[in-house]
């Protein structure tokens, strides 16, 4: 019977699963070649001319990983890592597919994204193979609680010096080296601090209140950060318009919150105040009025842009149809129109490309391997032996969700579109560099959840007695 | 923690969950509605992905497909003569909605027609790419060729017919426009100035405007006069003595418009001269509602007439004595197509019987094979054949020494009757020159044609309709007898 215990220390130890490991990941390199040649067969009618070039530069990516762990974290989750790569690798095959849309080539912004993106999945899996080579113990990062709280504040302060894009402030510049998403970044340091900061706090948070309506209160000294955080993501939201970052703050900072004290009524509490900040903020800010009017009625917007008497997106309609014309079974990499959505498709919304080009079955493929992360995530947590570690990993993988849930969500017409990117998948080096950082340290935790304790040091005693057993 | 971070988990799941069945709902529940929305250019990129099936007449394609490789669009639709065949093609356009046959055969041109499911399926198979089907019309070269030289530079239009079987044989309408100007993705410019030309190019007068018939109408009205036993032949003297007024008004006499004798003579010699007071009188002494019947059954009245092309209603409505009785002459409100007028002629022709007009004979696969064959139909029987042949007589004698000579072909019975709608308020618009007439061999009449020419500047005569309209009239009908040789 395989020991199923994961929250117990254990002398057993648990199979490393390093080879299940490489196993998977020999199919999340193989299968992101197949759709590479697909597309090149449907586009062109031959094998792609880059095609060796890519597979062999994820598949090299992914070996050096996969021995990284091997060697730094034999004991860590063994699916994030093939999880990850295949996102990654078959959103380079997208967003490769996307540069070949004479479409998008026509436009003004056009410039192609795919050798980039390779570029900055090497820049991930290195910052990657950092995190898991130099972060001995997770339990370190609980040091520099207060130094997170600072660099996260900088990180998400920064673009303000910097103009808005697409009418959201959430980029900073840097000559030379091209423009970087600093809310990225700042989601892991954010939940190093919150884990930090919780772990001293939690009793505090979770004992002292009061009893009202069958609801814990919790006393005004304590409420002083979840205001001061809530206060933050809404000032993100008015200055940045940064709408998807600011949910994912104060989504993230309440699951954290709600983990450490056990408390539902941190909860309630929190979606009171998320509601009234965005009823607030949505109530004067034009630009969250436009997102959740095109939510409201993307067809309407649609007609309105394309006759340039108002309207401000056209793009959600077209994902709209992007998703219908795909249907159940896809129209094929390569063979659909998903670049009709214009200068946007390759990063915030990927996901229509997937919906149409490889239908409902490849989206939900796609949803589902989000899906893992998270669950794989909470796992950790759930297998973390410390608090701490347990904090950061559930804080980690409830950004993810929410992350995924927000950008998916968005894309679909589910909920107003917030223009985050679709981790992994989207062109982006930021996000995809900060989400192998994510799952670097996710792997980290889990590890040292799952690595057999050290056996008990032997008692001299217990050789002198003798144990009778019947 | 672990109580709630199972909660957690359970949240998220809920979060994925969401996702998933929003998908099902847009790629499953929602997909075909969203796939085919009309607003969806893959619509159109779909359906200039792969060459249209063509339009022929004659065995000859008037439509073909160029390709351009544009950035949305691979193929291009050409027309072949464009301007002349305007009327029967319509235009297929990469960023309008198409028209006429373009537009109501779209499906077997594009090949989405659910009969090509097969030839689909085996191409899919085969790996062969998409291909539309062909639409072959009834339609007669040279008799499009005849209306249209012979329409010119003014402005009117030809509806021929073959009243043997509906077939339509010439379908001109000018001044016209070539589809070709507005079948690219970048052709805006185009398309405005020829939806602001004062002349509408783009309007298909044979089909899609009415006119008042004017007196061409008086062979329905003769024909009612038949039917209803008013008078037993056209040779009968008609009781319809000179000054005849209208009736209910205070002496307003129904002038005529000829020199010639017109009090109490023959429907004959009415139609000969076009005696509006002989026919004035016949709608009065019938009434409105039998001249509605009589009307109605020449296809009238009729909103719902398909050639598969939709055709606009022709009517003659209810309406007090006076103006029903210059509704019997063709003016007051009733209104009528050239194709309509056409109709009336073939009616004649072919004995009192009316076939219903069409101009697809057959639609074909990709592979050559005849998916559908439009049988000819037998529309209403407005005379006995009887009564046909007699007024058939009247109508040859009209073209043979009345106001319709023009029309005369040697050798070939040619009945016809002449027609100068007046309109505008009080009659200050140009004249509308009619002329409908039909020709005749041993085994039937294989065609009848009705002619219609706005804005004749120079003749308000009744003449007008024989002098302008009678000769385009004969060249089509010329240009069938000498093509069914």
């Amino acid at each position: 019977m395989p020991n199923t215990n994961t929250t117990t220390v254990s002398t057993a130890g648990q199979p490393s699963r390093r080879n299940t490991e490489l196993l998977l990941l020999a199919f999340a390199v193989i299968l992101p070649c197949f759709a590479y040649a697909n597309v090149g067969l449907a586009l062109d009618g031959e094998m792609p001319s880059g095609m060796l070039g890519y597979g062999m530069g994820l598949g090299l990516l992914a070996g050096v990983g996969h021995l990284v762990v091997r060697k730094f974290a034999p004991y860590a989750d063994p699916l994030l890592l093939p999880l990850a790569t295949v996102l990654n690798g078959l959103g380079l095959v997208i967003i490769w597919r996307l540069d070949q849309s004479k479409r998008l080539q026509a436009s003004k912004t056009f410039a192609p994204a795919a050798t980039n993106q390779l570029l900055f999945s090497a820049l991930g899996i290195a910052l990657f193979v950092a995190v898991v080579i130099f972060l001995k113990d997770h339990r370190v990062l609980q040091r520099y609680t207060y130094i997170s709280m600072a660099v996260a504040l900088a990180l998400l302060i920064s673009p303000l010096f910097f103009p808005a894009k697409f009418g959201a402030r959430i980029w900073i510049t840097v000559p030379g080296l091209g423009s970087l998403q600093p809310g990225e970044f700042a989601k892991i340091v954010l939940a190093v601090f919150f884990a930090g900061y919780l772990m001293v706090k939690r009793d505090a948070l979770a004992l002292a209140s009061r009893r009202f309506m069958g609801m814990y209160l919790p006393r005004g000294r304590d409420l002083g950060p979840i205001l001061a955080v809530w206060a933050f993501s809404i000032l993100v939201l008015v200055f940045e318009t940064d709408l998807g970052t600011s949910l994912l703050f104060f989504g993230m900072f309440i699951v954290m919150l709600y983990v450490a004290t056990e408390r539902t009524s941190w909860i309630v509490f929190g979606l009171l105040m998320s509601a009234a900040g965005a009823v607030g903020v949505a109530s004067f800010e034009t630009h969250v009025q436009q997102r959740v009017q095109a939510w409201l009625d993307p067809l309407g917007e649609f007609l309105m842009s394309k006759k340039g008497i108002g309207g401000h997106s056209e793009q959600s309609m077209q994902a709209l149809w992007a998703f219908g014309s795909g249907g159940v079974s896809g129209t094929g990499w390569g063979q659909g129109n998903s670049d009709l959505i214009g200068f946007a498709a390759n990063s915030d919304f990927i996901l229509a490309t997937v919906g149409e080009e490889l239908g409902l079955a490849g989206l939900m493929a796609v949803v589902l391997i989000y899906g893992l992360i998270v669950e794989r995530g909470v796992r950790t947590s759930l297998a973390a032996r410390d608090p701490f570690g347990k904090l950061l990993a559930i804080g980690l993988a409830g950004a993810f969700a929410i992350q995924v849930f927000v950008v998916a969500g968005g894309v679909t017409g589910l909920i107003p579109l917030t223009g985050m990117t679709m981790p992994f998948m989207a062109q982006g080096g930021s996000s995809v560099i900060a989400n192998w950082a994510l799952i670097a340290i996710l792997m980290k935790i889990s590890d040292a959840a799952r690595r057999p304790a050290p056996t008990p040091v032997s008692n001299p005693d217990a050789e002198m007695t003798q144990v009778v057993r019947p | 923690m672990n109580k709630p971070v199972r909660r957690i988990a359970i949240f998220c799941g809920l979060l994925v969950l969401a996702l998933m069945i929003r998908g099902n709902w847009l790629q499953f529940v929602k997909a075909d509605e969203l796939k085919n929305d009309k607003n969806n250019m893959r619509v159109n990129i779909a359906r200039y992905s792969q060459p249209r099936g063509n339009i022929i007449v004659d065995g000859q394609e008037i439509t073909g497909s160029k390709e351009v490789n544009g950035i949305n669009y691979k193929y291009k639709r050409t027309y072949k003569n464009g301007e002349m065949w305007a009327p029967v093609t319509g235009y297929s356009s990469q960023v309008y909605k198409p028209t006429l046959l373009e537009g109501v055969e779209d499906k077997i041109l594009t090949g989405d027609d659910d009969r090509l499911f097969f030839n689909r399926t085996i191409d899919m198979i085969t790996g062969k790419g998409k291909k539309g089907g062909d639409v072959i019309t009834t339609l007669n070269a040279k008799a499009q060729e005849a209306a249209f030289k012979g329409l010119g530079n003014k402005k009117g239009a030809v509806a021929a017919i073959d009243p043997r079987t509906g077939k339509i044989l010439a379908l001109a309408s000018t001044p016209s426009y070539d589809p070709s100007r507005i079948a690219g993705a970048n052709d805006g410019d185009a398309w405005t100035k020829l939806n602001d030309d004062k002349n509408k190019p783009m309007l298909n007068r044979a089909l899609r405007e009415t006119y008042p018939p004017g007196s061409t109408f008086k062979v329905v009205t003769a024909a009612a006069a038949l039917e209803n036993n008013l008078y037993k032949d056209v040779d009968e003297k008609t009781n319809s003595p000179k000054g005849w007024t209208l009736p209910d008004t205070r002496n307003l006499p129904l002038p005529n418009e000829t020199t010639m004798p017109c009090d109490n003579v023959s429907m004959r010699a009415a139609l000969q001269w076009s005696c509006n007071s002989v026919f004035g009188k016949i709608s009065a002494d019938l009434g409105n509602q039998k001249m509605i019947e009589q009307a109605n059954k020449f296809g009238f009245n009729s909103d719902d007439l398909q050639i598969p092309v939709g055709v606009s209603k022709s009517v003659y409505p209810k309406d007090n004595r006076p103006q029903n009785a210059m509704a019997g002459i063709g003016q007051a409100s009733n209104r009528a197509t050239p194709l309509q007028m056409a109709m009336v002629a073939a009616a004649v022709a072919n004995n009192g019987k009316l076939m219903e007009p069409y101009m697809v004979d057959k639609l074909r696969a990709p592979n050559l094979n005849v998916i559908e064959t439009h049988q000819p139909k037998e529309m209403s029987r407005p005379l006995s054949p009887e009564h046909a042949q007699t007024l058939q007589s009247a109508m040859e004698t009209v073209v043979e020494e009345g106001t319709g000579t023009s029309a005369k072909i040697d050798g070939v019975k040619v009945g016809g009757k002449t027609g100068t709608a007046q309109h505008g308020v009080d009659n200050s618009g140009n004249p509308y020159a009619w002329f409908l007439s039909y020709a005749k061999k041993g085994d039937g009449s294989p065609v009848a044609v009705a002619v219609v020419i706005e804005g004749s500047n120079t003749m308000r005569d009744d003449i007008a309709g024989g002098k302008l309209a009678a000769p385009i009239a004969k060249n089509v009908m010329e240009a069938v007898l000498n093509s069914s040789k």
